[in-house]
């Protein structure tokens, strides 16, 4: 299965946890010690468990989630 | 290494204002990947409406205009009138569309306007506080029906998509969500099947998008997506309503 990374740009994230809700690996969390620019809890990625899917990204209302693919 | 998604180069660094888990943020940027798709951004026009969405031409990389209540539809006839070689889209919310907008949509529609109309329908007014809609449904609090709207006192919704496809003027009619990836990806080729509509010059195109707004439902935006896929498809269903394009489905 293909591996894949996430990257999220921080400071467009509203914490909404969409893309939270959609993986299917339980890659990402909301980040419970940071907070970002804005207020919010981030999500950030707790393991590298990522199949490039894209599903958090399309979900991600900000645009803030890179995926790329490990080739 | 390679990138398999990043953000639509259709939309600007601008952050948006909209509320976390407002599915606003999906259609725009769904929006933006099929202009870009079409190598069309540098040719779209995009009528704005005044609710939400009302600063979406800071976040559109094309050009747009913000039109009076609910006359967006009006604004896009004339332009795709004066220039019809530019795609002109406009972008509603319900109470802007399905409201004191009525008018325009439905004329716009049974003239067989060749513009792409994206509705957004979460069933409240947002950007007001959380008051009824056209299409809050049967029973749904809102600030202006605090026990729920009773249908007896405060009439029944307005189901646009289906209203509108008794028209003969529209050629493509379908409604959406976006309540998962899935969804998502449906919602984009609909998207790009209306916006295609009029390229070709073929007319009409009609994509209602059944959203969410946790702010005004007063939950998180992941609850709220269940809530549409409980309670807004079942009054709201998704499917093609009309497809002239002879491409069936």
């Amino acid at each position: 299965m293909a591996k894949g990374k996430v990257t999220i740009d921080e400071n467009y994230c509203k914490g909404c946890e969409l893309c939270v809700s959609v993986c299917p690996k339980k890659v990402l969390k909301l980040s419970e010690t940071r907070i970002n620019e804005a207020g919010y809890n981030p999500a950030e990625v707790v393991n590298d468990d990522c199949i490039a899917c894209t599903s958090c990204a399309r979900m991600c209302p900000d645009s803030a989630i890179t995926v790329e693919k490990i080739d | 290494m390679s990138v398999v998604y990043e953000k639509s180069k259709g939309l600007t660094d601008v952050k948006l204002h909209y509320c976390p888990g407002c599915a606003h943020g999906i259609v725009h940027k769904l929006l933006a990947e099929c202009l870009e798709e079409m190598s069309e951004t540098e040719n779209a026009i995009a009528c704005v409406p005044v609710g939400c969405a009302v600063m979406a031409n800071k976040y559109f990389n094309f050009d747009a205009i913000q039109c009076a209540h609910g006359r967006a539809p009006a604004t896009a006839t004339g332009i795709k009138r004066v220039d019809p070689s530019k795609i002109v889209i406009t972008y509603q919310g319900d109470g802007d569309l399905a409201s004191i907008g009525t008018c325009e949509i439905v004329h716009a529609a049974a003239r067989g306007e060749k513009i792409t109309t994206i509705f957004i329908n979460n069933g409240i007014y947002g950007m007001t506080g959380g008051q009824m809609a056209p299409t809050t449904l049967p029973g749904m609090k809102a600030t202006t029906a605090k026990h729920g709207r009773d249908v007896k006192v405060q009439g029944n919704p307005i189901r646009v998509s289906e209203m509108l496809a008794t028209l003969d003027g529209p050629v493509y009619i379908e409604r959406v969500s976006v309540t998962t990836p899935g969804q998502v990806a449906q919602a984009k080729k609909a998207i790009m099947k209306a916006l295609k509509v009029q390229k070709e010059g073929l007319g009409f195109g009609f994509v209602e998008v059944v959203s969410s707004c946790p702010t005004n439902w007063g939950l998180t935006a992941v609850k709220a997506m269940e809530y549409v896929k409980e309670k807004m498809i079942p009054y709201y269903p998704l499917g093609v309503f009309k497809d002239l394009t002879g491409e069936g489905k």
